[in-house]
């Protein structure tokens, strides 16, 4: 593969894009981890998939739409998304979780009407539901490049509010932090994530990829930073694993990523429990 | 005569149509340390969110540090230790340096990293807690009671000319009250940090305290401990809703309930 990634543009724009979404994907997984947000990534990446096929359909039919990116009204639904999902939390204070459901299967309902409205992209479709090597183009590719730069310098800006704001939010509040508008942002920014990310992980994965490297590292890691930084190697260690293997065996790049970070999530859960049972061992 | 540090108005809480707070009128001064008593139910962890601007009374003003609350700037000097069960995000996979560092969140401002020497600020921090061992442990291996030491530790880290802290002994094994109460009244004593506390351990607490507020919805006492004995019985009865027995310490000037 590393001799035809010099052949292929493709093949250079998914391999490019993947190495990006395997830092930026894991980095703000950690945060949405530890905050327990994990079920919201999923529902957003449903409200995703309602953009994209409300985007392919529209193209069949509004001229404006056959020269625009899929993707663009897949970030603009998912962002949609992350706003009506704090709007709902907000309304149903003490029932915040319901939000989730709503806003998922407002997404997959709008999916499937705009899936069966139009015929004919079931191949366009299924590289977006679980990610595809051949169909990131160059134009995907700076869309992901430009998520990145916002990720990066959103995380970089609030890194301490948003550690302060994941470990105990009511502190967070109480010593005068922005803490509404910067889970505001970080509810943005997740949602560009999410869009960003199924192009190589796919729709119905994209989740995975931001929530199992840091279930990994939350085994070994001894602190928040050792947690982010092992979540990116097992993030990038998925991604170029499931890039290789769904190239060689023409598979879907999701399906692949997702199965090598589980693989990973196995052998570090292993890895704990020997280690921790010769600990013991050793005391006794 | 400087401001008080805390001045609370007439202050009125609302929730739900029932009222939580009623007029209550409350001063802290500078070296107070300020037991706030009451049955369950009776508001306390409401005032101290209202004091703290985490919810908004239905009436009423707050002045802290002789400004309005809402233009009040320098929230570090507030520090706050909350219910440990009912806040911090247990298995979080973070270190103690890590967690107190977090209280110079505030301190350093927005877009800006934390100070240099923040390192030095959070030893010092831990070393008036009696946790610099434990510097490098992760906060969850630590017993309730060590977290709640890290907590104050984290308030302490920005140097709050105030410290909140609501039942902070929650979670904390019976022997171990006693000296966190006895850290907390060396930094009243020694660092001159304000103290206000809501707690039930009214026994363990009182003899560490100078100030006490009983509330129940409204301020029925708020003097020095050493007046206490002074309520009527119809007043602690109106305070407490039942009849509360009242014992005075041989040889010595405050009573307990």
């Amino acid at each position: 593969m590393f001799e035809a990634i010099f052949t292929y543009e493709f093949l250079q724009n998914a391999f490019a894009a993947g190495l990006i979404i395997g830092v930026i994907a894991p980095l703000l997984g950690v945060f949405i981890v530890v905050r327990r947000l994990s079920l919201i990534a999923d529902a957003l990446s449903h409200v995703t998939l309602a953009g994209i096929a409300g985007s392919l359909f529209l193209s069949q039919s509004v001229a404006a739409f056959a020269l625009l990116n899929p993707l663009f009204l897949g970030i603009a639904a998912s962002v949609g998304g992350s706003i009506l999902i704090e709007r709902l939390r907000s309304l149903y204070k003490h029932y915040e979780e319901l939000a989730i459901p709503i806003i998922m299967s407002a997404g997959i309902g709008f999916g499937a009407i705009f899936i069966s409205l139009a015929q004919g992209f079931s191949n366009d479709l299924f590289g977006y539901l679980f990610g595809s090597v051949s169909a990131v183009s160059r134009e995907d590719l700076l869309i992901v490049g430009a998520i990145a730069i916002v990720v990066l310098a959103f995380i970089f800006l609030f890194f301490k509010e948003l550690f302060v704001l994941s470990f105990d939010d009511e502190y967070a509040k109480a010593s005068g932090l922005p803490a509404k508008w910067i889970h505001f942002l970080f509810m943005i920014v997740t949602a560009l994530v999410i869009a960003g990310s199924m192009r190589i992980v796919g729709i119905l994965l994209v989740s995975s990829l931001m929530t199992i490297p840091v279930a990994a590292a939350m085994r070994v890691a001894k602190s928040f930073k050792q947690t982010i930084l092992l979540s990116i190697f097992f993030g990038e260690f998925s991604v170029i694993t499931g890039l290789v293997t769904a190239f060689y065996f023409n598979l879907a790049p999701g399906g692949t990523i997702v199965v090598t970070s589980i693989f990973l999530l196995l052998l570090v859960i292993g890895f704990k429990k020997i280690s921790v049972s010769m600990k013991k061992g050793a005391v006794a | 005569m400087d401001a008080p540090l805390i001045n609370i108005k007439e202050i009125s809480y609302e929730y739900e149509q029932t009222r939580a707070l009623e007029n209550i009128s409350l001063k802290v001064e500078e070296g107070d340390f300020l037991a706030i008593l009451g049955p369950n139910g009776s508001g306390k962890s409401t005032l101290l969110k209202v004091m703290l601007g985490l919810i908004k009374p239905t009436k009423g003003q707050i002045e802290l540090f002789g400004v309005d609350s809402k233009n009040f700037k320098h929230r570090e000097w507030i520090g706050y230790v909350s219910q440990k069960s009912n806040s911090f995000n247990s298995g979080f996979p973070a270190t103690v340096e890590e967690v107190v560092a977090g209280g110079l969140a505030k301190k350093a401002g927005l877009f800006h990293r934390l100070p240099k020497n923040y390192k030095q600020h959070v030893k010092d921090a831990l070393v008036s807690v009696g946790m610099e061992a434990f510097s490098g442990r992760s906060v969850n291996e630590l017993s309730g009671g060590q977290q709640q030491r890290v907590f104050i530790a984290r308030a302490l880290v920005a140097k709050p000319k105030v410290l909140i802290l609501d039942e902070p002994t929650v979670g904390i094994d019976h022997q171990n009250v006693q000296s966190f109460y006895n850290m907390l009244a060396s930094l009243n004593r020694d660092q001159n940090i304000t103290l206000v506390l809501v707690t039930h351990d009214v026994d363990t607490v009182t003899d560490r305290i100078t100030h006490v507020a009983c509330l129940n919805q409204t301020i029925h006492f708020h003097g020095f401990k050493e007046q206490l004995h002074t309520m009527s019985d119809a007043q602690r009865e109106a305070w407490y809703g039942h009849s509360v027995r009242k014992i005075h310490h041989i040889g010595g000037s405050h009573s307990h309930v």
